[in-house]
């Protein structure tokens, strides 16, 4: 194996509706469009060398954050490989940003994330009551139906911010039927993943908050807890720092083909 | 006039529905062209899920070929889960297409694509949540040509009231024929209406324009006369046949959906037609003759496909695809083509040879190894007489022990069940098989790791085969034989356990029989079944016997007496006005000669028999070799 690559993207618009799988389809078909050396798995039956880092953003919840290594067979220019692989994937998975691989597990760097919900249609005074009696809560216990059935636990202390940003409320003079509010969230990885849904699950418990339509997600960001911001930093300056360093030798000394 | 997209309004309804994927469209060198530019629009739909219709080649190809020409769109549409038809019909969302969310009611052109005849109600759900009125006396000039094509469009006489017209046979040419139709009659000012332009293409005898005919009865039930109703209408409609699949090689550019679909990979077809001859199989006799595409443009083909799909896997489609004339070249060529890509090939519908065994093993060269499927359909010599498939025990047990010995360790085979004249013992001669296939190969591999598995499918008589007059077995009669195969296998305590057995009971089978050999008075049935709530028939988990028997009931309509009624020589048939070249006589012959257990042989290599198809459609069989070679591909 000749290099690792970490890659940040993006699934927006209608591409929010892309489950994980498929996801992992798309992308193995832009690698191999793309003629991108990707490394296979030895064996009967072998497969690309490309793996997804961290809990993917569930279908329907777009993400400016997700996160993927893959490995291959020659050492690639990660901005070539950037583009070259964004422009083969379908429009809505879009690559943000490649860097060579450096030490340390990325997965273990994805600390916490920023979700973005807009509520169509919900009311921002009772919006604003509801996260005013979220965070005062120490525990707020949700029910979620997950893999291993139904599960019940606290969906509060994983919060590490809430509130509404500035400017999201109804602009004056819109009928409230048409207002939008907009919640933004830091939220801790936990075990069992306390998500946006989990979340307005417990607005509902606190304070009946019902927004009238289905949520619109997003995940804005992941990474390493920064305390002085309290929001997570990009996970992969540190590979940057590394690899500008030279700790794992010049990237892009060569450059094979188009990438 | 502006067509806006419904797609905010259907958006808000996915995150409320499953693999709402699905409907947002944006598949890979998928196509959205500008509407007001177009002079004729298509809406093409495969009535099914996406995951079975996206695959599907008929439709892939038509797609293709119509957003190539000038001033012409096409945009698909597919069958919505339950779900989403729920949340449609409450927030008045209208059928849609992916491509553009385009109300398919917008189209000038609504074409359906028929594989079976159990995409019927799928296709009454699209019609009614695309406002469009179900029979085709209430549309106005508002709506758009209900078109049917597909294998099943070769009898349309069961959805006759809800069509304005089928094509039969290859779409290519002709749905480029009904466009230019299309768009002179627009560009006149639309004279006359639907009427007129209905009128136009049935004149040329490749449209079938159903209101055009009126069906007699005999006081008994059978059919008396299918006649013309007004002057300048064709007694008979023709199916169409592509002669040179070199010119037309679609699809160029293979949809890559995000969904997952039921096959994941580029498909080729290597050849159309098959006159191997096999008398239960509509698609070898209505696809006549054998038009092989060459060892060069299936290479060029699947180099371009893979490359614009990034697909890992290559399909070599035809309906016995080791019978191209050069198959064992292009299989080597490809492999050695895509060595060390992880591109594996895979070709669906071998026969039962030794020789594909080496083509299988060139196959896997590069990637996984499949299964072997061997389709032997009949249990026993006299039952595979009957229906022509000319395989003996010997060249079944040789090819098998063959594939056990070169390290293939699951070996799949498939047959029938109530086939005409079949009796018990027949299919109990399928478990004799398999324990010889067993047998042999431990004895040759000296493994016990060896499996075996049987498939069984009812037998469905079909139109225009030599089956269309037979009577269709009872389902009682089918699952008492498929139980007591079911016995015979468990209780063998020396092969049993290396022996899987699937199979289906017999009741689907009928209700496909029904609506295969069926004429205009089943379609009361079909709009019964659909108002009693009958979507997705070909999903067990959606269909249901009794709604069918219970709609038959409540229409009058007597389901034996169209399934399990064998069928005089001089009966009408409801398709007879529907001309797929075969000669009625020839066909009846054929139905002789397999009640007298008497083989026919493959007329590309042995004379003409003489089935009617070439002299009457103006074709001939176009096969190799061309003693061309592929070319490793050039590297970059």
């Amino acid at each position: 194996m000749a290099q690792r690559l970490r890659v940040r993207y993006a699934k927006r618009g209608r591409l929010r509706f892309t489950s994980h799988r498929d996801i992992s389809r798309a992308v193995e078909r832009a690698v191999r469009r793309a003629d991108v050396p990707v490394a296979f798995s030895a064996g009967f039956s072998p497969h690309p060398r490309i793996s997804y880092v961290g809990s993917a953003a569930p279908t329907g919840v777009a993400s400016e954050a997700e996160y993927l290594e893959i490995s291959v067979t020659r050492q690639c220019d990660p901005d070539r490989l950037r583009a070259a692989l964004d422009a083969s994937l379908p429009p809505g998975l879009d690559v943000l940003d490649v860097v060579e691989a450096g030490s340390g597990s990325l997965a273990d760097r994805l600390e916490c994330s920023v979700w973005q919900v807009r509520l169509p249609g919900a009311d921002p005074v009772l919006a604003r009551t509801a996260i005013e009696q979220f965070t005062a809560a120490d525990r707020i216990e949700v029910e979620r139906l997950t893999k291993k059935g139904m599960r019940r636990f606290d969906a509060r202390e994983a919060v590490l911010s809430l509130h509404m940003p500035e400017g999201s409320e109804t602009t004056a003079g819109q009928a409230s039927s048409q207002s939008c509010v907009i919640l933004r969230m830091v939220v801790r990885h936990a075990v069992p993943a306390v998500r946006p849904d989990d979340v307005l699950t417990g607005l509902r418990l606190v304070a009946d908050f019902a927004p009238p339509s289905p949520p619109e997600v997003t995940r804005l960001a992941q990474g390493p807890l920064d305390p002085r911001t309290g929001a997570p930093a990009d996970p992969l300056d540190l590979d940057r720092d590394m690899t500008r360093g030279g700790e794992t030798g010049p990237v892009s000394e060569y450059v094979v083909g188009d990438l | 006039m502006p067509v806006e997209s419904l797609f905010p309004r259907l958006e808000a309804l996915l995150p409320r529905v499953q693999k709402p994927i699905q409907y947002v469209g944006g598949e890979l060198n998928s196509t959205v062209k500008d509407w007001d530019e177009a002079t004729v629009r298509w809406a093409l739909m495969y009535p099914d899920a996406y995951e079975v219709g996206l695959p599907n080649q008929g439709v892939q190809i038509l797609y293709e070929i119509l957003n190539e020409m000038p001033e012409t769109l096409a945009e698909r549409t597919y069958a919505v889960w339950p779900d989403l038809e729920a949340l449609m019909r409450a927030e008045g969302v209208p059928q849609f297409t992916v491509d553009a969310h385009r109300p398919v009611r917008a189209f000038d052109v609504f074409g359906v694509s028929f594989s079976t005849e159990l995409g019927y109600t799928n296709m009454l759900t699209a019609l009614d949540l695309a406002g469009i009125p179900l029979v085709a006396a209430d549309r106005g000039d508002d709506d758009p040509i209900v078109l049917a094509g597909g294998h099943a469009a070769f009898n349309p006489e069961p959805i006759a009231d809800f069509l304005d017209a089928a094509v039969l046979g290859d779409g290519e040419q002709i749905a480029i024929a009904i466009t230019e139709v299309v768009r002179e009659w627009k560009a006149e000012g639309s004279p006359g209406g639907r009427d007129e332009l209905l009128m136009r293409l049935a004149e040329s005898g490749g449209v079938y324009v159903p209101k055009f005919y009126d069906v007699d009865y005999h006081p008994d039930g059978r059919i008396r006369r299918v006649a013309p109703n007004r002057p300048g209408v064709p007694w008979r409609v023709h199916k169409h046949t592509v002669m040179d699949l070199d010119e037309w090689p679609y699809p160029k550019k293979p949809l890559v959906p995000l969904a997952e679909t039921v096959h994941e990979r580029f498909s080729v077809e290597i050849f159309r037609g098959c006159t191997r001859g096999c008398r239960f199989c509509q698609a070898g006799m209505i696809t006549r003759p054998v038009r092989e595409r060459s060892i060069t443009t299936i290479g060029d083909m699947v180099e371009a496909g893979v490359k614009a799909s990034g697909f890992n896997e290559v399909g070599l489609l035809s309906l016995s695809s080791a019978d191209h004339s050069e198959i064992g070249d292009i299989a080597k060529g490809l492999a050695d083509r895509y060595e060390g890509t992880n591109t594996s090939l895979s070709l669906p519908s071998t026969r039962v040879d030794a020789f594909n065994i080496d083509l299988a093993n060139e196959f896997s060269r590069n990637g996984r190894r499949s299964g072997l499927t061997f389709a032997p359909e009949g249990g026993s010599e006299r039952m595979r007489k009957v229906i022509n498939k000319m395989v003996t025990e010997e060249d079944l047990i040789r090819t098998v022990t063959t594939a056990y010995t070169q390290g293939w360790r699951q070996v799949k085979l498939y047959f029938m069940c109530g086939l005409p004249t079949e009796e018990d013992a027949d299919v109990l001669g399928i478990a004799d098989l398999a324990r010889k296939v067993i047998k042999a190969g431990r004895e040759a591999t000296g493994s016990r790791d060896i499996r075996c598995t049987v498939s069984i499918g009812g037998f469905v008589p079909k139109p225009h085969t030599p089956f269309q007059w037979a009577a269709q077995a009872d389902h009682e009669t089918v699952d008492r034989r498929l139980k007591a195969l079911k016995d015979a296998l468990r209780g063998d305590k020396e092969y049993g356990r290396a022996i899987g057995m699937r199979y289906h009971d017999g009741k689907p089978s009928i209700v496909e029989g029904l609506l295969s050999r069926g004429d205009r008075r089943v379609g009361g049935v079909i709009r019964a079944v659909w108002e009693d709530g009958g979507r997705f028939d070909g999903w067990s988990e959606h269909f249901s016997y009794q709604r069918w028997m219970d709609a038959a009931a409540k229409a009058g309509v007597d389901v034996d007496w169209y399934t399990t009624r064998e069928r005089e020589e001089n009966e009408v048939l409801p398709w007879d006005h529907l001309d797929a070249g075969l000669d009625r006589e020839w066909l009846w012959q054929d139905w002789q000669d397999a009640i007298n257990d008497v083989e026919v042989e493959d007329c590309r290599w042995t004379p003409c028999y003489d089935c009617g198809v070439c002299p009457t459609m103006g074709t001939e069989i176009q096969i190799g070799p061309t003693g061309k070679k592929l070319l490793p591909l050039t590297v970059v």
